[in-house]
């Protein structure tokens, strides 16, 4: 075991070298990178199996794409706690962020509860006909449910001090999870006539808990025991995570142990961060709104030069799914129908790209999505006018910040943050 | 059980031709068991603004601030609230500052008192999460509350006097939205 970690560290050393080669490497005009070079690999070197690889693979030494910690904090910090840790965007393609690389957050930084799945029980009560308690068996007995969902912090926030779209917009991911849905189980139970909201409690050391509109339970909320092909990972959850489809991340339930049904707003722990004095805040505070970000180019990377790039990037809606993205090449002032990939699906990632020639002289690139309901991405100058508030850099999104993120385009090919 | 569930799933579309209302309170799958008494007591550890959920127990300010050195709170959250590593607990300005200027503190901005009860009991002290006795509970609120100025010294709060304590925020707080599917955010919102 000892020997394999220095093995992996190894491993990682080299390929970040490696990959800070090619990085210097492709700005220079593409010298020895012709198909027929590239193609067999310069040193001819092979990768032997091994037990390890035959029965769980790994990625190529040369893909180095990681997760860092966010906002300054360390993760882990000195004690191994862990708080909010960003996911490589700017590396992503399609829509699914693969498990080891999903975003995680902790409110006030936490270690991971090592739960024995068959020891693990969800228990449903409140105001229902009949309380239930469920094993993992007894949930993957029931009708399943497979959904590509994001989940996303309310602290994903752009600053002017964020650099790469990982620092800006990294405390967002998508996932296929499966499970049941929480209607399913609560209709097993009986829903009492009087109840309005519900409360998911985790099993965690804090025992975590928010409250939601019913409402919400039966319309699309889902228990999930899977993510990507697998159980959900621990640090999503493992072993029952519930899924809130386009609500803040934080309402998504991890190491769910308890649903209550009450009869009114329950204000336990995570529910504190919601408090408000103005209803519009407070309801901004929920549904997640339509978002949108360029991945490539964006902040930190370097275009080797003018010629064609295909712009890509991520779309996402907490009210549906995504109707339209358009993306801007000139810093706003005209705006393009970007091609979205594949079907969109609601409250879940999309990919859209759009065909760009770069002239080679500075701009900006931008880009904003319509969802299914008609809500428009906008501009942070939009928002301010919308509260009648002076736009200075101080000014902050109410609610979850949607705004449209610009990357400015430097005449030398390098990619920058257009808040900064 | 077995057969039980084969028999209901057999006889379902039956009764839904029959109509819906006859199926929506009965089990469709019959999986899961019912928890007894005991599991129900021990899980159920959210309090409610009606305090409906809340121990046997009491306690007051006085046993509270000998509890908060005892406990280790201070050595986070400073010997009176306020200078440690931790988040305060107590207000920093005057109480006559309306609450929701007085900084976000739990024991002054939140409008139920038994969010605080609920709060220590299920995620303090740190790394001991859990391991207070009601009592215990009773008296760190109290104790929290009095330093925020939110009730005498003296009071003891019990399952019936804690969710009748008057919070300094009172109703200042916005109401939460009534969420409905397939609607904006915010109406009149077009973000």
């Amino acid at each position: 075991m000892g020997s394999k970690r220095t093995d992996r560290r190894g491993f990682l050393k080299g390929g970040a070298a490696l990959a800070g080669g090619l990085t210097l490497g492709a700005v220079e005009p593409a010298a020895g990178q012709t198909p027929a070079s590239g193609a067999s690999g310069a040193s001819g070197a092979m990768i032997k199996g091994s037990k390890e690889l035959i029965a769980y693979g790994d990625r190529s030494r040369f893909v180095t794409s990681v997760r860092i910690a966010h906002g300054g904090r360390p993760s882990p910090d000195a004690f191994g706690l862990v708080f909010h840790v960003a996911a490589p965007l700017q590396d992503s393609v399609g829509v699914i962020t693969p498990s080891s690389l999903h975003y995680t957050a902790t409110t006030r930084g936490s270690y991971l509860p090592d739960i024995d799945p068959r020891e693990h029980r969800l228990m449903i009560h409140g105001m229902v006909d009949r309380p239930l308690i469920f094993t993992l068996e007894d949930l993957k007995r029931l009708p399943s449910v497979t959904r590509l969902h994001f989940i996303e912090c309310a602290g994903n926030r752009s600053s002017p001090n964020g650099k790469t779209v990982q620092e800006t917009h990294g405390l967002t991911s998508c996932a296929e999870w499966t499970g049941v849905l929480l209607s399913t189980l609560l209709k097993e139970a009986g829903v009492k006539a009087g109840a309005t909201w519900f409360v998911a409690e985790g099993a965690e050391e804090v025992k975590g808990a928010s409250s939601m509109p019913i409402a919400k339970a039966m319309d699309d909320c889902l228990v999930c025991y899977g993510m990507n092909g697998e159980p959900v990972r621990p640090q999503q959850g493992f072993p029952l995570r519930l899924m809130v489809p386009g609500f803040e991340g934080i309402f998504a339930t991890k190491f769910l142990r308890r649903i209550k049904l009450v009869d009114r707003y329950y204000l336990n722990y995570n529910d504190y961060g919601h408090l408000d004095q103005d209803p519009k805040v407070a309801a901004l505070d929920y549904q997640i709104g339509p978002k949108s970000v360029i991945t490539f180019p964006s902040g930190g990377q370097q275009l080797p030069g003018r010629g064609f790039y295909e712009i890509s990037g991520l779309a996402w809606s907490g009210g549906g799914a995504i109707r339209r993205v358009e993306v801007s090449t000139d810093g706003g002032r005209r705006w393009n129908n970007a091609e979205i990939k594949g079907t969109p699906q609601r409250m879940a990632h999309t990919r859209f790209g759009y065909q760009w020639n770069w002239d080679g002289q500075e701009t900006e690139l931008l880009s904003r999505c319509t969802d299914e309901l008609g809500q428009v991405q906008p501009s942070r100058a939009q928002v301010a006018q919308f509260w009648n508030v002076p736009l200075d850099p101080s000014f902050r999104v109410p609610g979850l910040d949607n705004s449209i993120q610009p990357w400015r385009i430097a005449r030398d090919g390098s990619v920058h943050n257009g808040h900064a | 059980m077995g057969a039980c569930t084969m028999g209901m799933l057999r006889i379902l579309p039956f009764v839904l031709l029959l109509g819906v209302s006859a199926m929506a309170q009965s089990p469709t799958y019959g999986v899961g068991r019912t928890p007894s008494a005991e599991e129900l007591r021990a899980w159920d550890i959210s309090i409610g603004p009606t305090g409906a959920e809340l121990p046997p127990g009491r306690g007051t300010a006085k046993e509270g601030a000998q509890l908060y050195v005892q406990k280790g709170c201070a050595v986070c959250h400073g010997a009176t609230g306020t200078g440690g590593a931790a988040p305060i607990l107590k207000g920093k300005a005057d109480p006559k500052i309306a609450a929701w200027d007085r900084g976000r503190i739990l024991p002054i901005r939140s409008p139920f008192a038994t969010t605080v009860w609920d709060y220590i009991n299920r995620a303090m002290p740190l790394g001991k999460e859990g391991s207070l006795a009601p009592n215990e509970v009773y008296a760190l609120t109290a104790f929290l509350l009095y330093i925020n100025e939110v009730i005498p010294e003296d009071q003891v709060l019990d399952n019936q006097s804690l969710p009748k304590v008057k919070m300094p925020i009172g109703d200042a707080y916005a109401s939460l939205p009534d969420w409905k599917p397939k609607t904006r955010r915010l109406q009149g919102y077009p973000y």
